[in-house]
Parts: C-alpha cells; structure tokens; sequence
C-alpha cells in the first residue's frame, strides 16, 4: 500500500519498483477529477512473473490523503481498511469448511512517503505513523529525494530517525520481531544508516554513458535511478523485494494479524452466530502462512 | 502679444479647459525637463519603502529565497528554522531591514507566516494574514483622516509571495482558498518553490494546470501592466507566458566551469539559481525590484487600499453608528476633530506629566534615603571618632580623678 499527499512521487515508484505499469499515474487521471474529497482507497491487482515464479501483487493506493484543509481523521478510513482485509481472512479462516488456500487479501506492507521539506516531520505524517505502526509494516520513504543535496538528505534522514524514536513510532524491520543475532545486526544496520530510504522514481530511459538506464532528465544533469550515489532507490527495491518480502508477509501473519484476532476474539468471545462455530473450540492457526503466489 | 491675441488665446484655453490642454510646441529650452532629476534627489533623499509578505507551508525555502533574493542573509541560519517552531497558531511575524545600493536606501519589511498550513487542521489558517493585512490598512486609513499628518509611516503589505509546494499535480484546496481570500486585499504572485525538484516538461505541465485551476476559480492574481512601448510589452509578455514562477534559492557558491555561481549541489550537477534555464529566479528578481516595485506599491495605494477605504466607509456611514473600533475619526468635522486631537494632546501631556512627577518623588525619596543612611553613617563615624579621642581624654581624667585624693592629700602635706 502505498501512502501520502498527493504529488510525492507514489505511483511512479511503484512503476519503477515492479518496472512495469502496476500503478495508474495520476496524470493519467481525468484532469477534471477533483482531489477527492475523502481518502478513497483504490486497490489494483496485477499478476507478474519473473523466472518462473508467479507474484500476485495488490497495489493499493490512497488518492485524497493529506490533501484537504482539515485531515483530522484522514487515516480512519485506512486503518478501516486494513482491518476489514484482517476480518476477511478471520471469517475465511474460522469457516468449518475452509478453503485451501485462503485468498489473502491482507496488506503486508505499507510504503509511507515523507514530503522531503528538509526540516523535519509533520504533524500528520506522526499521527498517522503512530495510528498505523500497530496495524501494519510500515516502511517510511522519503519521496522526490532529488530535492535535497547530499548534506541535506543526511541531516534530514537523522531528524527524521530521532523523531520516530522520539514518539515510539516502530517502523518495520520492528527490533522487536527480530529472531536471531544475524537477523538482528543485518536490521540494526539497515536501520540506523540507511532508512528512510531516500529515493527517486522514473519510468523514463535516458542514455548515460551508453547505457540506458532510468531516470529523470534535467538541464544540469541526469538523475539516475538505480544509481547509488544519486538516491536510495536500489536499496529499497532490494529490501523489499529480494530480501525482506517473504518476512513482511510473515510478520503480517504471524503477528498484525493474530494481534488483530486475539483482540477480536477476546472482545467477542468467539465469533457471532451463523459462522460454523461449535463452542469455543478453535480450528488450530496453520504453521505457515497461505501461500499467495500460485 | 496684442490684446485681441490674448483673447482669442484665452478663449482657446477656455475651450480646451475640460481637456488636457492643448500640445504647445515651445521656441526656446524652458527647463522643466529637468523635472525628472529633481524627482530622483528628493526621492534618493527620502528613501524608500517596501513590504513584502511570504506565505507557505515550512520547508518551502522561504527564507533562503528571500536571502538570495536580497544578497543578505536577513534569516541568518541561526535562524530557528521551522522545525524548532511549530506552533499551534500561524503567527504573523515581521523584520526591518536597512539596506543600500548606489546611494539608494531601502527600507524593507519581510512579513513571515511561520506556521501557516502545518498543522493538521488547517482551517481557517488564513485568518492571521487576512486580520494583519487589514490592521495595516487600517493604520494607514487613521493617519490619512488625521489633521496633523506631518509623518504617515507606510506598512501596508504592497506584495505577496505565495510558495506553492512542486507536487506536480496542481494546486491543493489549501492554495485555492487562501488566494480566493487575499487577491483583493493584496498583490498575489504565486510561486513554485524548491523548482528544481521538477524537471522542464513536468514544469510545464504543472504551470499549465496551476494557471487553468487560478482562472477556474476566477483568482486575481498581479497583472503587469502593459506599456505603450513595444519592446517592454513583449518582456512582459514573455513574463507572463511563464507564470507562475518555478523558482530555486541558495546563497552558497560553487564553481562550475571556471565560474563562481549561485546554486545547489547535487552528485549529478549543479543546479545554477541565476541560469534562466535552470529556474526562472533571476525573472523574479528582475520583476520584483528592478521594474515593478513601483507599480507594486501604486498598484496596492490605489486598488486594495481605495477597496479597502470604500468598503469601510460605507459601513460607517451605512449604519450610521460607529461600528468601528476607533470611535469615529473619520466622520467628524475637522473642528471637532481638532478639538479631540487637542484634548487627545492634553491628555498625552498630563500623563507624561504625571508620569514624571512620579518619577521625580521616587527619585527624591531615594536621594533622602541616601542622605539619611550617609548621615547615619557620618554620624556613627563622627561618634566613633569622638568616642576614639574621648577615650583616652576621660580615662585620663578617670585617672586623675581617682588621683585627686591622692594629690590633694600631697597638695595638704606639702601645704
């Protein structure tokens, strides 16, 4: 899922991270569209292959957030969101007669952009976090990077570290869920240098040097995307994708969902009527997650 | 001339009298035509004036833009930035500022809104700006009605910069609801800030986009004005082709083939802020204090101001009860006026008066204090004193008191 204000460069991350157009572009919308005046959320989902593995992938997007007058609440209708997916998978799950595999339509990662002003975070930006690192992975990233020179983006990625600390907002990888020493080195290190990543996103091709690669084209220079000296684009790709996706799911499951249910089932105690359920006999939670990719 | 000369001149000028006048060719060199350098010394000698107002949310590059703007670093980076100062309220801030060029002084005003549009609720954040703007008119309005009005300091806000953030996409309901509120109170020029985080066709686009939603919901933003001379009105024009103004600020110097220019660092090139093909700063400059800071000024005397003026009179006298703050200044005859003015004086008078009398008792009671406090010393000194060459003066006459029996008894024995 992928959030901000409107403007930070989501979708075209997107495009650039599954280098394929998963996300409409805003410019492709009706000019005439208004900004909604609610935060509508828009799921679009895709089926990509690469090297014989299938992926599903739901890019869910929210147009409208942060943009209004007043955004007091504007993450209600998110955190709505996520936990209606949490109280499908519940209902799937619970069933006597259960599917093999569920259809798992939870979000297992949410890619939160930060307006690079170069001062610090705003308000909504820690509300919001605050609201929704309990819910869900949260992975800050600080949009349109180019803004800022490279002294810049350092005391900036520092601020914005010691406020999230400040305010106990834990984003993912959380220090808490890590398993072992590797793990937890691997993370600390990712955690205190490199996040928020700082990245740039570009769906068009330049030539560099007889290469083509993708980038943004300006009169004083061409910004490469996967360049690291230019942006953190690499970075992130690779931690979402090639290392770390298989453990955002895990951690989806093994703990933002069951919080989700054991705090469902505690407050009901046991499932309304009309669901299968016999006593307060529970079907045993499978070992390992469903798998999505088929 | 002749008589009949006259006459028919005079008829002449009677005639024309509703119009400008006849065009005279004159026969010799009169002078006037000097008029112009007369102007330029009393205006030198008297200096000048301006505010300039900057709204937008923090981290837009407010201040290093009006730094680069100027060539001085008005925020020095000491300066607490936004970060240090979210407040709960937008506070309306200003800093004068004293600055010389070529004999010419400048006093400038720069009216920051620190807080503006960085809370979460943003309703009504506008309202500070609007309420200063207005108490500024209404200062000048008052000096305007007064009888004495020897000294009329000049702080109306004569432009407004308007920073809109480079989202790319167009303007937030937050940028529409502050121009539709402030384009008839003050000069609006819209800017794109941090431009360098678009590149030219983006920029384009989003220029486009912004100037198609001003015109949807009919914002005034400042026209220039257009000339009788051909080569300023295509300058003009080519300004106004690129409204509204993606602009990029930085006061540190880099070295790019050689040259030493303005501009940001970045590892894939230099962002030059003087280049017009980098950012459009060096038309805003231009514009802003090279051409039209005159026409800024007569535009906000004669059109926001008189709109302003206007519509508060008319509520006075619509009413016909004062319903306005200071207790109608405007509606009394210049007698009456006088007479307030004077009782006004009076008044003045008698408080300083008071005042000091105040002061002078404090002042005298401390001195008596002193003086009692050094003549209690003086006195306990004198005693010491007294006490030291009493001292020994009495015990000797102890001594020879309780002598006395003795000598008497000598004194006999002898006698």
């Amino acid at each position: 899922m992928s959030k901000g204000q409107s403007g930070l460069g989501k979708s075209t991350l997107v495009n650039t991270l599954f280098k394929s157009q998963v996300s409409r572009k805003a410019s492709s919308w009706n000019r005439e569209e208004k900004i909604p005046k609610t935060v509508e959320i828009k799921a679009i989902g895709h089926v990509i292959e690469e090297g014989g593995v299938k992926m599903k992938l739901t890019v869910i997007d929210t147009p409208g957030f942060g943009d209004q007058i007043n955004n007091e609440n504007c993450w209600e209708p998110i955190e709505k969101y996520i936990n209606e997916q949490y109280e499908k998978f519940l209902k799937e799950e619970v069933n006597i007669a259960r599917k093999k595999r569920i259809p798992d339509t939870r979000v297992h990662c949410c890619l939160y952009f930060i307006s690079p002003t170069g001062h610090s975070l705003r308000p909504l930006d820690l509300e919001f976090m605050r609201h929704l690192s309990k819910v869900v992975n949260i992975i800050p990233v600080i949009a349109k990077a180019d803004t800022m020179t490279l002294e810049e983006k350092s005391e900036f990625k520092q601020r914005v570290r010691k406020e999230l600390e400040v305010n106990g907002i834990e984003f993912y990888p959380q220090k808490e869920f890590d398993e072992d020493l590797e793990d937890k080195t691997e993370n600390d290190k990712i955690r205190q240098e490199s996040m928020p990543f700082a990245v740039v996103g570009s769906d068009k091709e330049y030539q560099v040097n007889g290469k083509r690669v993708l980038g943004r084209k300006t009169p004083w220079g061409i910004i490469e995307v996967e360049n690291l000296n230019h942006c953190e684009f690499a970075l992130l790709r690779d931690f979402v994708i090639r290392t770390h996706l298989q453990d955002l799911k895990e951690v989806t499951h093994n703990i933002h969902y069951e919080t989700y249910r054991a705090k469902r089932l505690n407050d009901n105690g046991g499932l309304p009527p009309g669901e299968g359920l016999l006593g307060t006999v529970l079907p045993p939670v499978p070992a390992t997650p469903c798998p999505t990719a088929e | 001339m002749s008589v009949s000369a006259r006459s028919a001149a005079a008829e002449e000028r009677s005639v024309n009298s509703s119009t400008m006048g006849q065009q005279k060719n004159l026969e010799g060199y009169v002078g006037f035509a000097n008029l112009p350098n007369q102007v330029y010394r009393k205006s030198v000698k008297r200096g000048f004036e301006f505010t300039l107002m900057v709204v937008g949310e923090s981290g837009l590059g407010k201040s290093t833009l009006i730094n680069s703007l100027f060539l001085t670093d008005l925020y020095s980076p000491e300066y607490p930035g936004p970060s240090h100062r979210i407040k709960k309220t937008v506070q309306v801030e200003q800093s004068k500022v004293l600055i010389k060029e070529g004999g010419v002084q400048l006093l400038l005003t720069i009216v920051d809104t620190p807080g503006f549009g960085d809370a979460v609720d943003n309703s009504n954040c506008w309202q500070p700006v609007i309420d200063y703007i207005d108490s500024k008119f209404e200062d000048y309005l008052n000096a305007e009605s007064r009888v004495n009005r020897r000294q009329m300091p000049d702080n109306r806000v004569q432009c407004c910069l308007y920073f809109i953030a480079p989202s790319g996409h167009g303007l937030k309901p937050l940028d529409i609801e502050f121009m539709k509120r402030l384009h008839e109170k003050v000069n609006i020029i819209p800017l794109i800030a941090k431009a360098d985080t678009l590149t030219p066709e983006e920029c384009q686009q989003f220029k486009k986009q912004i100037m198609k939603e001003i015109q949807e919901h009919k914002i005034k933003i400042y026209e220039f004005p257009e000339t009788d001379d051909e080569e300023e009105n295509k300058l003009v024009k080519k300004i106004k082709d690129r409204l509204p103004l993606a602009v990029v600020g930085s006061n540190t110097i880099i070295e790019v083939n050689g040259k030493r220019v303005r501009g940001r660092q970045y590892p894939w090139g230099v962002a030059e802020v003087e280049n017009g093909e980098h950012c459009d700063f060096t038309i805003l400059r231009n514009m802003l204090i090279r051409t039209h800071m005159q026409d800024l000024k007569d535009v906000t005397n004669n059109v926001h101001y008189e709109n302003y003026r206007s519509r508060k009179l008319a509520a006075v006298t619509y009413n016909g009860v004062d319903n306005n703050k200071n207790k109608g200044q405007l509606t009394k005859s210049p007698l009456a006026q006088m007479e307030e003015e004077r009782r006004e004086h009076v008044a003045k008078m008698k408080k300083m008066e008071m005042e000091m009398e105040q002061v002078f008792e404090m002042k005298v009671k401390e001195k008596v204090q002193k003086l009692k406090d050094s003549e209690a010393e003086n006195l306990g000194k004198e005693q010491e004193e007294r006490e030291d060459l009493l001292n020994p003066l009495l015990t000797t006459s102890y001594v020879l008191v309780a002598n006395m029996p003795a000598w008497t008894s000598v004194f006999v024995g002898s006698v």
